[in-house]
C-alpha cells in the first residue's frame, strides 16, 4: 500500500515537471518586473528593507497611477538567499516571461549574469553595486551601476579621511585598515585602494570576513587592536554589518574613525550596538527619513492600505528603504524613458536598455517624481554608466542617522582612467566579448 | 506479465554476466535513453533543461561519486563538495592555460587532481572509520574551501573571486560560455554521466569493486582473503574524488557558468550525501534517483503555488520547502531506509507477480 | 630558510612576550568561544552517550532555541515566561524526536540515524524561520537580566577588555556541568542514564525504559541548547548562520571523545583557545583566515596519533 502511493506521487510528480515550464501565462498588456530580493538566510536583516522598499515604489504606482504610462506593473520576487547559484536560477526561472531588467542585489549574481545580458537582451541595472567597470558603456552596454561605482566609493571615503586629517598628504604613513565581506562585493574595491596607497604612501591592512563567518569576527578584530589602524573602512553587507559594530565597541575603537560603505548604514547595522555604536559613520548616496513627497505617497497609497510588507509602518523611511525606493525610481524611470523614446505603451528589455542609457535625473523631473532632495541629480549617457560620483557621510546617533558632511565627490581624474582599464582588462580576458552594436556617439 | 524473466534461457557465460540480464530492463533502458537523447532536448524548454535536468545530471554524476566511496567501500565522506570544487577549479586553469585543448579533454583530465587530492584526504582513513573519518573529510572541505578563496593564483587573480568560463567550441558549436545553447550542453552533459555510469557499472561488477565490497562489509575478513585495504580504501577514494572533481568541473561549465566558493560549500556536500542516501547506498541507479528526488523536488516546490494560482512569498516557499526535504527525508529513512533503490526492487518484485500475487 | 624558521617559531613568541596584555586578550577571546563550543559538545555528548546516535542537529537546536525565545518575546510575552515557554518547547521538541524519529528507526545502522538528525536539522531550519522570520534578531539580553556591560583591566603594561557577558556566559556554563555531573552522578534517573550508556540490553532487562531516557537526554541537551543560544545569541545575533560555528563542535568532540562530558569540555577550550592563538599569531603568515580549517586539522593529526581521544573510550576498531 505505502509503495502503491509513493509510486502514485512520483507520478503526479512527473507529470508536475513536465507541466512546470509553461507555467501561467502572464496578461498581454502588462510590464514585468521581477525582483531578485533575500527576506531569509544571514543577509535578510539587510535585504528585507531593500526588497520592501522596491516592491513598495512599485506598488505605488499602480496604485497611484495605474503603472507606468497607463500600463499595470507585474513584480515578482525571487529569493535568492545572496546566493549566486539560486540567483541564477532566479534569472533562468523568470527571463522566458518578458522580464524587463534585472536588478540582482548581489555583486556575485551581478558578475554572473554580465556575460548573459548580451546573449539575452535583458539589462542589468546593480544600482551602486556589481562590477565597478560597467561603469564604462562603450564596453558593457548591458550593465548599469548608476548614480557611482565602488571605486568612486573607495576614492570618496579616502578623501573624507584626507580631509579629516588636513589634506590628502597627510596620509602619508598612516594606517588605513579595510574590514570586507571576502565576496565578490567585498573584494571589488581593493584594487583601487591598493594602488592609492601606493599613490599617497598610506598602509593599507586588509581584514577579510569569511561569508560563513559573519557573525564571528573576534579575530579580525583583535587583529586591528594590535595593528592599531588610524581608520577603518568598512565593505559589509548583512549580518556583517551589526557584528562588526559590537566588535568594534568591544576592542573600544573609535567610532568616528570607522567608516562603512553605503550598504553598511542599515538602522539595524548600528542599532543592536546600542549606545556604544554612537558616532559610526558610512557613506550614503539617498537621504534618510519620511518627509519626501514619494515616501508619503508610498504611505498613503501602500503602507495605510495595507498592501506593504513592511513590519512596522516606523520603518518606511529608513536608509536602506529608502535605497530600494531609490532603485525602483530608477527601474521606472529608465521603463518610462523607454516608452518616451520609442513611443510605445508595451515597450521591451532592449527598449529599457535604451531607456536606462538615455534616461536623465534633472532637477525639474526628480520635482515631478518627488524625488527632490531625495538623491542627487545625475544624467546617465552611453559612454558613462555612473554618471553620479556623489557621496555624504552619516553618523549614527544612537537612534538615526543625521548627515555628518555635505555631499562630496568621488576623485573621477584618478577613478576613470582606472575604470576604463578594467574594463579593457575583462575584455582581454573574455576574447569574444560582444562588442557594441552602435558606438557611442 | 509484463515484467517476468520465465523463457529467458542464458546460453553463454557472457550471456549470464550482462549488465541487464533481463530482456525488459534492456528494453527499459533503450527507452529511458531515447527519451533523455531524443524527447528531452526537442520538447523541453530552456527552463527545464536549465534548472531540471542539467543540475540534475551533474549531481547524478557527483553522487555516483559518492556512492562508490560510501556505498560501495563504507567510507564516509563529508567533502565531496570540495571535491567537486577540486576538479572545478582545475579545468578552469587548464583551459585558461591551454585555450587550445578541447575543454571536454580539460573536464576529464581535470578529475585526475581532484583524485590526487581524494588519495591524500583519504590516507586517514586506513587508521579511522564512521565518524572520525567524516571529521577528517571536514578538514578537506574546510581548508580546501578557504584554499578556493584565499589562493588567487587559482581564479586567475580576478578582482571578484569568481571563476567565469570562456566559450569553448567544438566543431563550431559553443559548448560553454554563455553562447552555449541548453540543449548543447545538456547533450554533452548526458553523453558524459551515460558513459561514466557505463563505466561505473562495469568497474562495481569486477574485482575492484567487490574488493571494495569486501573492505565495506568486514574489513578483517577482507584483509584475511588478501584484499589489502591500503591500496583498495585508497583506489576507492580515487574513483570516487574522480568523480566527484569531473561532475564539479561539469558544473561549473555547463551549467552555473560561473562559480565562487560558496558552490562547493559543505551545503553541496551534505546535498550530494542525501541524495546518496535517499537514492540508496550501493546502487548506481538508485544515484539518479536520489539525484531527481533532492534536486528537483524544491524545484517544484517552489514551482507549485505558482501553478495552483496562489501567490505565496518566495521566502515562505523557501522556507516551507526546507520543511518538506527536511521531513521527507525522515520520512523516507523510516520508510525505506535503503533508499529508492531498494523500492524500486520491490516494486519490480510485484511487478514480477502481477496481476496474480502469491 | 632561517628567516622562514624565525617567522614561524621564534617571531610569534616574541610578539606573545612583547604585548603581554594583548596575549591575554587573545587567550581570553579564545577561552570565551571554547566555552561555547564546549557546550555544544556537551550537548553531543549527552545523547551519544544514551542512544549512540550522532546528533547533527545539536547545532540548529541552538539556534531555534534562541530564535524562538526572541521570537516569543517579540510577540509581547515577557522575557522569563518566554524562557520558561522555551523550556517546554524544547521538551516537546524531545518527545517528538524521539516519538516521530527515534522510535521508527530503532536498530538501524548509525549512519540511517545521522542522517536522520539531518534532516531534522533542515525541518528546524525552514520551521524556525517560517514562525519566526529569517532576518538576525538581537538577543533579549538586558531583559533576561544579564550585564552587558565591560570591564578594563589594567594590567601588563596595558589593558585586558572582558565582556561581562562573556565572564557570565563562563559561570553559567560552569554552573550547569556541575547540575548535571550532580545529576548524572546522584539522582536515579542520572543512573539510568548510565546505565543505558554502558549498555543498552542490559538497561533494558532491569526495566529502564529506553524511550523515556531518550526522552530526558534529549531534553537536556535541549536544555544546554537554549542556555548556549543565549549566550552566544548574546556576543552576536540570533541567526541560522551560526550553524557552521556549530560544525566546529566535532572537532571538540574528536579531540575530547565522543562519550566522555569533561572531555568536551576540554576539548572545547583546547579548540577555541588553540585556533584563536593560531589565527591571531601565525594566521597571518597564510593570509588570514586559517580559523575556519585549523580545529578540523588539530583534530585529524590528533586522531591519528590518539583516536579515541583525551577521555574517551576506546571503541574505534583497529583497522
Amino acid at each position: 500500500m505505502r509503495l502503491h502511493r509513493l509510486l502514485a506521487g512520483g507520478t503526479v510528480a512527473l507529470a508536475l515537471a513536465l507541466a512546470a515550464p509553461t507555467g501561467p501565462a502572464l496578461a498581454e498588456d502588462t510590464l514585468y518586473v521581477p525582483l531578485l530580493t533575500y527576506r531569509t538566510g544571514p543577509f535578510a536583516g539587510s535585504g528585507i528593507p531593500i526588497a520592501d522598499g522596491m516592491r513598495d515604489y512599485l506598488v505605488m504606482l499602480n496604485e497611484r497611477d495605474g503603472g507606468i504610462g497607463g500600463v499595470k506593473l507585474v513584480i515578482e520576487e525571487c529569493e535568492t538567499g545572496y546566493d549566486a547559484q539560486k540567483g541564477v536560477e532566479c534569472y533562468e526561472s523568470t527571463k522566458g516571461k518578458g522580464a524587463l531588467i534585472y536588478n540582482p542585489y548581489s555583486t556575485a549574481i551581478t558578475l554572473q549574469l554580465i556575460p548573459k545580458a548580451p546573449v539575452d537582451k535583458i539589462p542589468i541595472l546593480s544600482m551602486a553595486y556589481g562590477l565597478s567597470a560597467t561603469a564604462v558603456g562603450e564596453v558593457f552596454p548591458w550593465a548599469f551601476n548608476p548614480p557611482l561605482t565602488y571605486w568612486d566609493g573607495a576614492s570618496a571615503v579616502l578623501a573624507y579621511i584626507a580631509e579629516q586629517e588636513g589634506g590628502l598628504d597627510q596620509l602619508s604613513g598612516k594606517k588605513i585598515g579595510f574590514i570586507y565581506l571576502d565576496a565578490g562585493y567585498g573584494r571589488e574595491p581593493i584594487p583601487l585602494l591598493e594602488q592609492m596607497a601606493e599613490r599617497y604612501g598610506f598602509q593599507l591592512l586588509k581584514y577579510p570576513v569569511p561569508g560563513d563567518q559573519m557573525q564571528n569576527q573576534s579575530s579580525q578584530w583583535l587583529n586591528v587592536r594590535r595593528d592599531n589602524p588610524a581608520y577603518m573602512v568598512m565593505w559589509g553587507w548583512g549580518a556583517m554589518n551589526p557584528t562588526a559594530v559590537k566588535e568594534a565597541a568591544k576592542i573600544r575603537f573609535p567610532m568616528e574613525r570607522f567608516i562603512g560603505v553605503w550598504w553598511s548604514g542599515g538602522e539595524d547595522d548600528a542599532r543592536p550596538a546600542g549606545a556604544d555604536a554612537v558616532g559610526y559613520k558610512t557613506m550614503n548616496i539617498n537621504a534618510v527619513g519620511q518627509d519626501y513627497p514619494v515616501i508619503q505617497d508610498i504611505l498613503t497609497h501602500v503602507v495605510d492600505k495595507g498592501l506593504s510588507k513592511v513590519s512596522d509602518r516606523s520603518r518606511v523611511g529608513e536608509n536602506l528603504y529608502n535605497r530600494g525606493v531609490m532603485n525602483s525610481v530608477l527601474i521606472a524611470e529608465a521603463i518610462a524613458t523607454a516608452q518616451r523614446a520609442t513611443g510605445k505603451k508595451l515597450v521591451t528589455a532592449e527598449d529599457v536598455r535604451l531607456g536606462l542609457e538615455t534616461m536623465s535625473f534633472t532637477e525639474e523631473r526628480m520635482a515631478e517624481l518627488g524625488v527632490t532632495g531625495f538623491f542627487q541629480p545625475f544624467q546617465v549617457s552611453c559612454k558613462n554608466h555612473a554618471p553620479g560620483n556623489r557621496v555624504y557621510i552619516q553618523q549614527w546617533d544612537g537612534k538615526t542617522w543625521q548627515p555628518a558632511s555635505d555631499w562630496f565627490e568621488s576623485d573621477r581624474e584618478v577613478v576613470w582612467p582606472l575604470l576604463e582599464k578594467a574594463a579593457a582588462d575583462y575584455v582581454a580576458q573574455n576574447p569574444d566579448w560582444p562588442k557594441r552594436a552602435e558606438p557611442c556617439a | 506479465m509484463l515484467y517476468r524473466e520465465t523463457g529467458q534461457f542464458k546460453t553463454s557465460y557472457a550471456a549470464d554476466q550482462a549488465v541487464f540480464p533481463i530482456r525488459q530492463d534492456r528494453i527499459g533502458l533503450a527507452l529511458i535513453l531515447l527519451v533523455a537523447f531524443l524527447l528531452v532536448p526537442v520538447f523541453g524548454s530552456s527552463f527545464f533543461l536549465n534548472t531540471m535536468m542539467i543540475p540534475f545530471l551533474v549531481f547524478s554524476l557527483a553522487t555516483i561519486g559518492l556512492n562508490l566511496l560510501l556505498g560501495y567501500a563504507g567510507q564516509l565522506s563529508l567533502g565531496t563538495g570540495a571535491f567537486m570544487g577540486v576538479g572545478a577549479y582545475a579545468c578552469y586553469k587548464l583551459a585558461t592555460i591551454f585555450p587550445d585543448i578541447n575543454i571536454l579533454v580539460h573536464t576529464l583530465l581535470s578529475g585526475l587532481f581532484a583524485a590526487g587530492i581524494g588519495v591524500l584526504f583519504g590516507l586517514p582513513s586506513l587508521r579511522i572509520k564512521g565518524f572520525y573519518l567524516a571529521v577528517a573529510t571536514l578538514a578537506a572541505q574546510f581548508f580546501l574551501d578557504w584554499c578556493f578563496n584565499r589562493l588567487p593564483w587559482l581564479y586567475n587573480y580576478n578582482p571578484s573571486g569568481a571563476i567565469e568560463v570562456p566559450t569553448r567550441m567544438l566543431f563550431g558549436v559553443a559548448l560553454t560560455g554563455p553562447n552555449a545553447t541548453p540543449v548543447t550542453r545538456y547533450l554533452v552533459l548526458l553523453t558524459l554521466v551515460v558513459v561514466m555510469t557505463w563505466i561505473a557499472s562495469n568497474l562495481v561488477r569486477g574485482w575492484i569493486g567487490r574488493s571494495w565490497m569486501m573492505i565495506r562489509d568486514m574489513d578483517i575478513a577482507a584483509e584475511l582473503i588478501g584484499v589489502r585495504p591500503l591500496p583498495t580504501k585508497l583506489l576507492a577514494f580515487a574513483v570516487s574524488s574522480y568523480y566527484c572533481g569531473v561532475a564539479g568541473a561539469l558544473m561549473v561549465f555547463f551549467w552555473l557558468g560561473a562559480a565562487e566558493p560558496p558552490s562547493f560549500s559543505i551545503n553541496t556536500s551534505f546535498q550530494v550525501l542525501f541524495m546518496v542516501i535517499i537514492g540508496g547506498l550501493g546502487s548506481l541507479a538508485g544515484s539518479f534517483m536520489g539525484a531527481a528526488f533532492i534536486w528537483i523536488l524544491p524545484v517544484l516546490l517552489r514551482a507549485l503555488p505558482e501553478m495552483l494560482g496562489v501567490t505565496i512569498a518566495a521566502a515562505t516557499v523557501e522556507h516551507v520547502s526546507l520543511i518538506v526535504i527536511g521531513a521527507l527525508i525522515i520520512v523516507v529513512l523510516i520508510v525505506e531506509p535503503h533508499g529508492c533503490a531498494r523500492l524500486w526492487q520491490t516494486a519490480k518484485q510485484k511487478l514480477r507477480t502481477w496481476p496474480f500475487p502469491y | 630558510m632561517g628567516g622562514l624558521l624565525h617567522t614561524v617559531l621564534v617571531d610569534p613568541f616574541v610578539q606573545m612576550w612583547t604585548l603581554p596584555d594583548f596575549f591575554v586578550q587573545v587567550l581570553w577571546e579564545g577561552l570565551v568561544s571554547g566555552i561555547l563550543y564546549a557546550l555544544i559538545a556537551l550537548g553531543f555528548v549527552l545523547i551519544f552517550k544514551a542512544s549512540a546516535v550522532f546528533n547533527f542537529a545539536q547545532g540548529i537546536m541552538v539556534v531555534f532555541a534562541a530564535l524562538s525565545l526572541v521570537g516569543l518575546h517579540r510577540l509581547g510575552v515577557p522575557a522569563f515566561v518566554a524562557l520558561g515557554l522555551c523550556v517546554l518547547i524544547m521538551l516537546a521538541l524531545a518527545v517528538a524526536v524521539e516519538r516521530l524519529v527515534l522510535r521508527p528507526l530503532v536498530n538501524q545502522p548509525d549512519i540511517i540515524l545521522f542522517m536522520a538528525t539531518i534532516g531534522l536539522t533542515y525541518f528546524l531550519i525552514g520551521l524556525g524561520e517560517l514562525v519566526f522570520g529569517g532576518e538576525p534578531k538581537v538577543m533579549i539580553t538586558s531583559e533576561l537580566l544579564l550585564p552587558t556591560g565591560s570591564y578594563v583591566w589594567e594590567t601588563l603594561g596595558g589593558r585586558v577588555i572582558l565582556q561581562q557577558i562573556d565572564i557570565a556566559a563562563a559561570v553559567i556554563a560552569a554552573a550547569m556541568v556541575a547540575v548535571l555531573a550532580v545529576v548524572f552522578q546522584r539522582t536515579k534517573i542520572g543512573r539510568a542514564l548510565r546505565a543505558v550508556a554502558d549498555d543498552h540490553q542490559a538497561a533494558l532487562s532491569v526495566g529502564i525504559a529506553l524511550e523515556t531516557i531518550w526522552v530526558v537526554v534529549w531534553f537536556a541537551a535541549g536544555v544546554v541548547a537554549l542556555a548556549t543560544g543565549i549566550m552566544w545569541g548574546a556576543r552576536s545575533d540570533v541567526s541560522f548562520a551560526l550553524q557552521i560555528v556549530a560544525l566546529k563542535a566535532l572537532p571538540v568532540l574528536v579531540l575530547g571523545g565522543l562519550t566522555s562530558v569533561p572531555g568536551a569540555i576540554m576539548g572545547g577550550l583546547i579548540i577555541g583557545i588553540g585556533e584563536k592563538l593560531g589565527e591571531i599569531y601565525w594566521g597571518g603568515l597564510l593570509g588570514g583566515g586559517i580559523e575556519s580549517w585549523l580545529a578540523y586539522l588539530i583534530a585529524l593529526a590528533f586522531l591519528l596519533v590518539r583516536p579515541q581521544g583525551l577521555f574517551g573510550e576506546r571503541i574505534i576498531e583497529r583497522v
